[in-house]
C-alpha cells in the first residue's frame, strides 16, 4: 500500500520538476533574447550619443545650414518641425478624434460604416511615400499651395490620421457597457452620452493614441520630402506674432521649410566626416523630442487615470 | 416531479412515511383498546395503555422533522405545507392514541365487563371509528384528496350512531340504577370513540389542504 | 401542462386570494419583443400597480430581464430590435413601447438599476445630480436639496454626507449599488426598474437594498427582476412568474408562494425546474 503511494508522490515529483525545469528554460530564453535586442538598442542609441553629443551647443541650436560643417546649425530645421507638428496636430488630432467618435457612437451599424473601419485600419500601413505623392498632387498641384508649411503639415496629419480614429474607436469600445447604457439610462440623449460620459473616460486612450501618431509623424521623411521640403534654407518663416494688428498672422504657413530629418539626410549624404557629426547630434535632438513626447504622453495618461478610474 | 435537489425529496420521504406509521400505530391502538374492551382483558389492557408512549416518542420525532425541514429547505407552496400538515396531523394521531389509552384505563377500572347488547354497540362504534381512522391514513399515504373529501363528508354518520348509543347507555342507567358507575365508563368510552371519529375528520381536512392549498369548509354538524 | 392545481381536486375551495385593487400605473398589453428574428417575448400582458413593488422571476433566458429593459427602451441602444404591442404609462395612456414615442422622452421617466453597480467615475455627489443636469437643472440649490433626498431614500445619506465630493469609486459594492438608486430616484422617476439589484452583494448589503425597497415603494413605482426567490417572496407585492418569453402566472405574491394555480409556477418555486 505504502509502495503504490510512494510510487505515485514519486511520479508528482518528477512532473513537478519537469515543469520547473521547462519554465526555468523558457526564462533563460526570454532573457537572452531581450539582452541581445536591448543590447542593440543600447549601441545604437550609445554610437548616436557618442558621436553626436558633443557638438550640441547654443550656437549649433539657432545656426543656420551652411556649407562650413563648424558654423552648421539646426535652426531651420527644429523650428520647421515644431511648426509642422503643431499643423499637423491642429489638423488630425480633432478631425481623428472627431471621425472616431461619429463612427463608433452616431453612425449606423452597416455594410457601409463596416467598409469603412476596414480602409481605415488598412490606411495606416499605406506606406508613407503614398500619401506624399497624393499630397504633391493634390495639395501642391492642383490646389496649388506650393510646397508649405501648411502642405507639411496637411499630408502629415493624413498620414496620423488613421492612427487617431483607430486609437479612440478603441478607446471608446473599451468602455463598459454598463457605462453607457447607465449614461442612457438616467435620460441623457446621444451628444450627452457622448460628450459627459464616454470622452471623459476614453480620454487617456485617447490622447495616447493622438501622441503616439504624433510621435510617428515627427520622424517622417519620405512624404515631406516628396512634396518638396527644401534642404538648404536659411531663414525662418514669418513670425506669427507681429508688432502691428492683427497681432497673429498666419503668414508662416505658406512659407517653405525644412525637417530635422531633411536636414539628417542631407549631412550624411555629403562626404565631409565634420557633417556626419552634425548629422549624430541631429539624430540625438529628434530622439530627445520623441522621448519628450512619449514622456508626456505617460504623464498625461497618468493624472488623467487617477481621475477617471474607470 | 422530483425536486432538482434530492435531500429535498428524501426529506420529504422521511416525514410521510413516519406520519404514515404513526397514523398506522394509533388505528392498531384503537382497535387493540376495542378488543380489549370486548373481551374484557385487563392484562391487555395494560398493554395497551404502555404501547402509548411509542405514539409519543413518534410524534415529537416528526415534530423535531419537521422543524428541521423548514429550517433547512425553506420551503415554499407545497413543499411548506407539507411538513405543517405533517406536525398537525401527527398531533391528532397522538390525540387519537391518548384516547385509545384512556379506553384501556377504563376497562382496568369497570367492575366487569360490559353487557352484550352494549358490548356489541361499542363495538360498532369502535370499528366504525378505526375504518374512518384507517380510510383517512390511506388518504394520507395514496396523496388522495379525494379520498380525503369522502372521510370529510361522512363525519356525521359516527356521530348518529354515536347519540343513539347514548341513549342505550342512559336508558340502561335509568333501567338498573346498579350499573351506573360501569355504565358511565361505557359512557366516556363511547364519547372518546367520537372523538377520534372528529380526529379522523379534522386529518381529513388537513391532508385536503395539504394536497390542495384550499380548506374544507362547513364541517357537517348534526 | 398548465392546468391549474385545483381543477384536480374535488369539492369546496376557500374564495380566492383578494386581489390588489391599487390603481395601475403601467400596463403591459400584449407586448412582443424580437432581437432580430429571435421572438424574446411572446403577447406578455400583465398590470403595474401604483406604489407596489412587482417582482419578476423565472429560470434563466425566461425573458424578464428582456422584459424589463422593454420599460426605458434600452433595447434602443442595439441594433434590431423591434417591439409589437404596448406598455401603457398612466394616467395618459402614454405608450412606451411605441414607435412614434422617443426613447429618450421614455428614459426620462424611467429609471433603471442595473445588476452590476456602475457608478459614474464622478464624485458621489456627481452621479447623483448627474441625472438633473442632464434635464438643464442646474439651479445650485434645487440640485443640492433634490441629491439629499435621494440618498436618503437610498438609505445612503448618513454614510456619504461628509464625502460627497469624494469619487464614487470610494464606495463599497453594496454603498456603490445604492447610490446607482439614489442616481435614479433624484430625478422623480414615475417608474423605477431594478435588474438583479443584488446579485452582485453580500447578504448584509442585500438586506440593507431589501429593506430600503419596500420603505421606497411608498414613493415610487417598482419593478424588480431576480432570480432569487426569496427575494422576491420578502419583498414584492406581485409576482410574475415568466418561462420561455411567455408570461405563466402571474398574481398577488402571497398566493403565487403559498398555493400557485400553474403547476409549471409551482415546479419552478419548489426548485422541481429542470
Amino acid at each position: 500500500m505504502s509502495a503504490v503511494t510512494a510510487d505515485a508522490a514519486a511520479a508528482t515529483r518528477s512532473l513537478v520538476d519537469a515543469k520547473r525545469r521547462q519554465d526555468l528554460i523558457f526564462g533563460v530564453v526570454g532573457i537572452v533574447v531581450l539582452l541581445v535586442v536591448m543590447g542593440l538598442l543600447m549601441t545604437l542609441v550609445a554610437d548616436l550619443l557618442i558621436d553626436g553629443m558633443g557638438r550640441i551647443s547654443p550656437e549649433f541650436l539657432t545656426s543656420f545650414p551652411s556649407r562650413r560643417a563648424a558654423a552648421a546649425g539646426v535652426l531651420s530645421a527644429w523650428v520647421g518641425t515644431t511648426l509642422v507638428m503643431i499643423v499637423t496636430a491642429a489638423i488630425a488630432v480633432p478631425l481623428g478624434i472627431g471621425a472616431g467618435l461619429y463612427l463608433e457612437e452616431y453612425a449606423a451599424k452597416n455594410v457601409l460604416t463596416d467598409a469603412i473601419e476596414i480602409n481605415v485600419s488598412n490606411l495606416a500601413g499605406v506606406p508613407s511615400i503614398i500619401y506624399g505623392l497624393l499630397a504633391l498632387g493634390f495639395f501642391v498641384y492642383a490646389l496649388d499651395l506650393g510646397q508649405t508649411i501648411l502642405v507639411g503639415g496637411l499630408v502629415l496629419s493624413l498620414l496620423i490620421l488613421p492612427i487617431v480614429i483607430v486609437a479612440t474607436r478603441e478607446a471608446v469600445r473599451a468602455i463598459p457597457s454598463g457605462l453607457r447604457e447607465s449614461a442612457y439610462g438616467i435620460g441623457a440623449n446621444r451628444w450627452q452620452v457622448m460628450w459627459s460620459y464616454i470622452l471623459p473616460s476614453a480620454r487617456p486612450g485617447i490622447l495616447t493614441g493622438a501622441i503616439v501618431g504624433l510621435s510617428r509623424a515627427i520622424g517622417e521623411t519620405a512624404p515631406i520630402i516628396t512634396i518638396g521640403a527644401l534642404t538648404y534654407i536659411a531663414f525662418l518663416p514669418p513670425s506669427p506674432v507681429s508688432a502691428n494688428p492683427p497681432w497673429i498672422s498666419f503668414e508662416w504657413l505658406n512659407s517653405p521649410f525644412t525637417v530635422m530629418p531633411i536636414q539628417m539626410f542631407n549631412w550624411t549624404s555629403r562626404p565631409q566626416a565634420e557633417f556626419h557629426v552634425n548629422a549624430a547630434a541631429t539624430g540625438v535632438l529628434l530622439l530627445a523630442m520623441t522621448l519628450l513626447m512619449n514622456g508626456f504622453a505617460i504623464y498625461l495618461r497618468y493624472r488623467l487615470r487617477r481621475t477617471v478610474r474607470t | 416531479m422530483e425536486h432538482t435537489l434530492k435531500s429535498v425529496d428524501a426529506g420529504l420521504g422521511v416525514l410521510s412515511h413516519s406520519v404514515a406509521a404513526l397514523g398506522d400505530l394509533a388505528v392498531a391502538q384503537v382497535r387493540a383498546a376495542v378488543d380489549v374492551f370486548v373481551r374484557h382483558d385487563l392484562n391487555d389492557a395494560a398493554k395497551v395503555v404502555r404501547a402509548d408512549d411509542a405514539l409519543d416518542l413518534q410524534d415529537a420525532e416528526i415534530e423535531k422533522n419537521a422543524v428541521r425541514f423548514i429550517a433547512l429547505f425553506q420551503p415554499m407552496a407545497d413543499d411548506l405545507r407539507r411538513p405543517i400538515a405533517a406536525m398537525k396531523i401527527a398531533m391528532q394521531l397522538e390525540r387519537c392514541g391518548d384516547l385509545a389509552k384512556n379506553i384501556g384505563k377504563r376497562v382496568g377500572r369497570m367492575n366487569a365487563a360490559a353487557p352484550a347488547a352494549k358490548s356489541a354497540s361499542i363495538a360498532e362504534l369502535g370499528a366504525m371509528a378505526a375504518d374512518r381512522l384507517m380510510s383517512v391514513v390511506s388518504a394520507y399515504r395514496a396523496d388522495d384528496a379525494q379520498g380525503a373529501y369522502s372521510v370529510w363528508l361522512k363525519d356525521t354518520e359516527l356521530d348518529e350512531r354515536h347519540d343513539e348509543v347514548l341513549r342505550e347507555i342512559v336508558a340502561g342507567m335509568v333501567a338498573d340504577p346498579a350499573t351506573v358507575e360501569d355504565s358511565t365508563h361505557l359512557l366516556f368510552i363511547a364519547k372518546n370513540l367520537e372523538r377520534i371519529g372528529d380526529h379522523a375528520t379534522n386529518i381529513a381536512e388537513l391532508v385536503y389542504y395539504q394536497i390542495t392549498g384550499a380548506d374544507l369548509t362547513e364541517r357537517p354538524k348534526l | 401542462m398548465n392546468e391549474t392545481l385545483l381543477t384536480k381536486s374535488p369539492a369546496v375551495t376557500t374564495a380566492s386570494p383578494v386581489a390588489s385593487e391599487a390603481p395601475i400605473r403601467a400596463q403591459v398589453s400584449n407586448l412582443n419583443f424580437w432581437y432580430g428574428k429571435f421572438q424574446a417575448l411572446h403577447d406578455v400582458t400583465m398590470p403595474i400597480r401604483d406604489n407596489e413593488v412587482t417582482a419578476i422571476i423565472g429560470p434563466s433566458g425566461c425573458g424578464k430581464s428582456t422584459l424589463l429593459r422593454c420599460f426605458n427602451r434600452i433595447h434602443d441602444l442595439y441594433p434590431g430590435v423591434r417591439y409589437e404591442g404596448a406598455i401603457e404609462l398612466m394616467p395618459d395612456g402614454l405608450n412606451l413601447v411605441g414607435r412614434a414615442v422617443d426613447p429618450i422622452l421614455v428614459r426620462l421617466m424611467v429609471g433603471m438599476v442595473f445588476q452590476k453597480p456602475n457608478p459614474f467615475p464622478k464624485s458621489i455627489y456627481e452621479n447623483v445630480a448627474s441625472g438633473l443636469y442632464v434635464r438643464g437643472i442646474r439651479n445650485r440649490s434645487e440640485v443640492e436639496g433634490r441629491v439629499e433626498t435621494a440618498l436618503k431614500q437610498a438609505a445612503i445619506w448618513d454614510e456619504v454626507k461628509d464625502r460627497l465630493k469624494k469619487p464614487a469609486y470610494e464606495l463599497s459594492g453594496g454603498q456603490q449599488q445604492r447610490l446607482c438608486i439614489a442616481r435614479a430616484l433624484a430625478p422623480e422617476p414615475k417608474l423605477l426598474l431594478l435588474d438583479e439589484p443584488t446579485s452582485a452583494l453580500d447578504p448584509i448589503a442585500t438586506a440593507k437594498i431589501e429593506s430600503l425597497i419596500a420603505d421606497l415603494a411608498q414613493d415610487v413605482t417598482i419593478v424588480i427582476v431576480t432570480h432569487n426567490m426569496g427575494q422576491a417572496a420578502r419583498i414584492s407585492d406581485q409576482t410574475a412568474f415568466m418561462h420561455l418569453g411567455k408570461l405563466i402566472e402571474f398574481g398577488d405574491t402571497e398566493q403565487i408562494f403559498t398555493s400557485p394555480t400553474v403547476e409549471q409556477t409551482r415546479d419552478y418555486i419548489t426548485g422541481r425546474f429542470g
